[in-house]
C-alpha cells in the first residue's frame, strides 16, 4: 500500500494503462511538457514522447473528435478536457458521434475512449471553471459516466475506463485533487465500472452522492450521528451504468433516500436517482425522496461569500439529513 | 485490344495514358458511374411509389466521386464520407444490394441495420466510417484515423468528404489545422455544387473557392472540375501520393452540379431558376465523360449495350432482394447500445423482453 492524493493516482493509473498497452494515448491541451494545468498528466510526455502524449490546439471539438477517429482506426485515446466548463464545443462530437456509432452500425464500430474533465467548485473558480456538467452525459445512451471520490477508485475506474470499449466520460472533483488522500495497493487491480460503494453503514436515512459530495455527505453523517440519526452513504461511483441494487438495497433497508449532488437541483442527475427511487422502492418509503443540491442560477459565482452560498458543505447536507429524519 | 493471359485487357489509349491508367479502368470507372446513377434514379422512383420515406441523392457528383476514390487502396485506406457519396461508397466496395438494403432500411442493411435514414453509409471492414447527419463531424473523424495511422507506423490515407455547405462547420477549421501542424496522411474532399439546400454559394461562402481556404492551413487547395472525370482522378492520386510519402494534407475542391433537389423532402425549383437548373445540366458528369470515352475510342456501342444491360440486371436484383429482406425485430433494437449488457438500462414496457435487461452483441 501507499498512501496517495487522488490526482497521483489519477497520473499512476494513466501511465501503467500506457505501459501496459501501446494503444493508450493521451491528447489534449497542456499535457504534454507542462504535464496539464493540474499536473495529472505530469512525466508522460517524458516518458512516452510526442506520439503517445500529444499537445494539442485549444480546440475541444477536435481534441473529441480526432480521439473517435484514432479509436476507431486501433488505438484507445484518453482525452483530457482541461476543465469540464470547456467540454460544450465537444458536445456534438460527444453526443452524435461517440454515443451512437455503436448503436447506429449496429455494434460495427465502436469507439473505446476515455474524455477525462477536471469538475466542480469551491476552488474560487466561478462561472467557468466550477461547472458540474454530469447531468448533460449521463441523459444519453451509448455514454459511461464515471466519478471517483478515493484514490483507490481514482486508479481503479481509470484503468476500467480504458479497457472498455465504450466511450466513457470521468470526471474528476478538482477540489479532491490534493485535498484527498488515501491507500493505494502496489499491484494492479481494477474498480469496475457500475458498481456502487457503501462508505458507511447506516439505518436510517440513505445519502446517495458521488464525487465531493460523498466526502460532504460522510462529514454530515458524523454531525448527525451525535443526535441519534444513522446515515448510510452510497457513493454511487458510476452514474451510468447505475448500480440499482445497492441503491435501491439501501433504500429499502433505510426508507429514507437524500441525494446529494452540487450540480443545479432542477434536472440534475439527482433527479433521476430519486425518480428511480420513488419507482421501485415506493413501498419502502417513509418520507420523500430528497434532493440537496446547487441553487439554479447559472453558474457558481466567483466572490468568496456568493461561492459559499452556492456550494454544499457538510452543514448544509446535515440540514437536510435532519428534515428527512423527522419524517 | 491487348489482353493478358488472366483476361485482363491492358490496352492503353492516349486518353488513359494520359493518367497513367489502362482503357480498363476507364471503363470500370464509367461503369460505377452508372451504376451509381442507376440506383439513385431507382430510390427516386421507390421514394415516389411510395416504398422508401426518404432520398438524398449523389446525382451531378458521380464524376468527382469515381476519380478521387479510384487512387484509393480500398479497406486499406479510410474515408469518411457524406450522405451524397453513394459513388464514393460504390468505388470503395459497397455493392448495389448493400446501397439497396440501406434504402429500404432493412434488417440486413450492412450500414446501420436499418437504424439511420437512407444514403449513412458505412462499413468498417471496407474502412467507410459510419455517415452520421451532423455535417462535418467526420472530418475529425478521418483527421483522428490518420493520427493513429502514423502512431501506428502504418502508411495509410484517410479522406474526407463533405459538401462546400457542412466546409463552413467550426470543425473544418480545427481538424484541417490539427492535420497540417502534424502533417497527417489527410485528404479533405470538398464537393462544392453551389448549394446548402436552398442557399447559394455566395451567401454562405466569404470566397468563390473552398480551396483558397487551404493556404490559411498552409496547405495545397486545388481546384477540378468535376465533370473531368481524370483531372479529379489525378488530383486524387497527387494527394494520396503525397499524404502517403509523408507530405501532409491537400484540400480538393471539386466543382460538381446538383442534378437533384437536396432530397426527396425539398422542391429545387422554389429557389432555383429554370436558367440555373439548366446550367447543372450542363454539367452532368455522366453524359460528359461518356462522349469523352467514345471520342477517346475506348467506350463503343457494343460496350454501351453490354453495360446498360449489366447494369439494369444488377438493380433490378438489388431493388427486388432488398425489398424482400425483412424488417428489424423490434426485440433488438435494444442491441448494441454498448458492447456490453452491464450499461443498459432496464427495457420499456413495451419491449418483447420488458423486464430483462437488453443482450449485448451477439457473441
Amino acid at each position: 500500500m501507499t498512501t496517495r492524493t487522488l490526482i497521483e493516482a489519477i497520473r499512476d493509473g494513466l501511465s501503467e494503462e500506457m505501459r501496459r498497452d501501446p494503444t493508450v494515448v493521451v491528447m489534449g491541451e497542456d499535457v504534454g511538457k507542462k504535464g496539464g494545468v493540474f499536473l495529472a498528466t505530469d512525466g508522460l510526455w517524458a516518458e512516452f514522447g510526442d506520439n503517445r502524449v500529444i499537445d494539442t490546439p485549444l480546440t475541444e471539438s477536435m481534441i473529441v473528435g480526432t480521439s473517435i477517429g484514432a479509436a476507431l482506426n486501433g488505438l484507445r485515446p484518453v482525452a483530457e478536457i482541461q476543465f469540464a466548463d470547456f467540454i460544450h464545443p465537444a458536445f456534438n462530437q460527444i453526443v452524435s458521434e461517440a454515443a451512437r456509432l455503436r448503436y447506429r452500425t449496429q455494434g460495427g464500430f465502436a469507439v473505446p475512449m476515455v474524455i477525462r474533465a477536471p469538475y466542480g467548485g469551491g476552488v474560487h473558480g466561478a462561472l467557468y471553471h466550477s461547472q458540474s456538467v454530469e447531468a448533460f452525459f449521463t441523459h444519453v445512451p451509448g455514454l459511461k459516466v464515471v466519478v471517483p471520490s478515493t484514490p483507490y477508485d481514482a486508479k481503479g475506474l481509470l484503468r476500467s475506463s480504458i479497457r472498455d470499449d465504450d466511450p466513457v466520460l470521468f470526471f474528476e472533483h478538482k477540489r479532491m485533487y490534493r485535498s484527498v488522500r488515501g491507500d493505494v495497493p502496489d499491484g494492479e487491480y481494477t474498480v469496475p465500472l457500475g458498481r456502487a460503494a457503501i462508505r458507511r453503514q447506516g439505518r436510517q436515512v440513505t445519502l446517495v452522492a458521488y464525487g465531493l459530495m460523498v466526502a460532504f455527505g460522510l462529514e454530515a453523517a458524523e454531525q448527525v450521528a451525535g443526535e441519534g440519526i444513522d446515515v448510510e452513504v452510497v457513493d454511487l461511483r458510476s452514474l451510468r451504468p447505475l448500480d440499482r441494487e445497492t441503491l435501491l438495497g439501501s433504500v429499502r433497508k433505510t426508507g429514507k433516500c437524500l441525494v446529494a449532488y452540487e450540480d443545479n437541483r432542477f434536472g440534475g442527475y439527482g433527479a433521476e436517482i430519486a425518480a428511480i427511487v420513488a419507482e421501485e422502492a415506493f413501498d419502502f418509503l417513509d418520507g420523500p425522496v430528497s434532493r440537496i443540491a446547487g441553487p439554479d442560477v447559472p453558474a457558481m459565482p466567483y466572490n468568496h461569500v456568493l461561492e459559499d452560498w452556492f456550494m454544499l458543505s457538510p452543514a448544509k447536507i446535515a440540514d437536510a439529513i435532519r428534515r428527512l429524519a423527522a419524517y | 485490344m491487348t489482353v493478358t493471359g488472366d483476361g485482363r485487357n491492358t490496352a492503353t489509349s492516349p486518353l488513359a495514358a494520359s493518367a497513367g491508367l489502362t482503357d480498363d479502368d476507364l471503363l470500370a470507372m464509367y461503369r460505377t458511374v452508372l451504376l451509381s446513377r442507376a440506383i439513385d434514379e431507382r430510390m427516386w422512383v421507390l421514394n415516389r411509389a411510395g416504398k422508401a420515406p426518404f432520398v438524398i441523392s449523389g446525382q451531378g457528383h458521380e464524376g468527382a466521386q469515381v476519380g478521387l476514390a479510384w487512387p484509393l487502396r480500398r479497406g486499406y485506406d479510410w474515408i469518411a464520407p457524406f450522405y451524397r457519396s453513394i459513388t464514393t461508397c460504390l468505388a470503395f466496395g459497397m455493392t448495389a444490394r448493400d446501397l439497396m438494403l440501406a434504402q429500404f432500411a432493412k434488417a440486413s442493411d450492412v450500414s446501420s441495420g436499418g437504424r439511420q435514414m437512407p444514403g449513412h453509409y458505412g462499413s468498417m471492414e471496407r474502412h467507410i466510417v459510419s455517415v452520421s447527419s451532423p455535417v462535418a463531424t467526420q472530418i475529425l473523424h478521418a483527421v483522428g484515423i490518420a493520427l493513429a495511422s502514423r502512431i501506428k507506423g502504418e502508411d495509410a490515407v484517410s479522406v474526407a468528404i463533405m459538401g462546400e455547405g457542412s466546409s463552413n462547420q467550426g470543425d473544418v477549421h480545427e481538424g484541417l489545422n490539427f492535420a497540417a501542424i502534424h502533417r497527417l496522411p489527410f485528404i479533405l474532399v470538398i464537393e462544392n455544387n453551389g448549394y446548402a439546400i436552398s442557399v447559394p454559394a455566395e451567401k454562405e461562402l466569404s470566397v468563390k473557392d473552398v480551396a483558397s481556404r487551404a493556404s490559411g492551413y498552409g496547405v495545397p487547395g486545388v481546384i477540378v472540375d468535376g465533370t473531368d472525370v481524370l483531372a479529379c482522378y489525378r488530383a486524387g492520386r497527387d494527394a494520396v501520393e503525397r499524404a502517403r510519402s509523408g507530405g501532409g494534407p491537400t484540400l480538393i475542391e471539386a466543382k460538381v452540379t446538383r442534378l437533384t433537389a437536396h432530397s426527396s423532402d425539398d422542391q429545387q425549383t422554389k429557389y432555383r431558376s429554370e436558367d440555373d437548373l439548366a446550367q447543372g445540366r450542363a454539367h452532368d458528369p455522366l453524359p460528359i465523360f461518356r462522349e469523352q470515352l467514345r471520342d477517346a475510342g475506348v467506350l463503343t456501342d457494343e460496350l454501351e449495350a453490354s453495360m446498360a444491360d449489366e447494369i439494369r440486371s444488377i438493380v433490378e436484383d438489388a431493388t427486388t432482394f432488398a425489398e424482400g429482406e425483412p424488417d428489424a425485430e423490434p426485440s433488438t433494437a435494444l442491441d448494441h447500445v454498448y458492447g456490453d449488457a452491464t450499461g443498459a438500462e432496464p427495457a420499456p414496457p413495451w419491449h418483447p423482453s420488458a423486464g430483462a435487461r437488453s443482450e449485448g452483441p451477439a457473441a
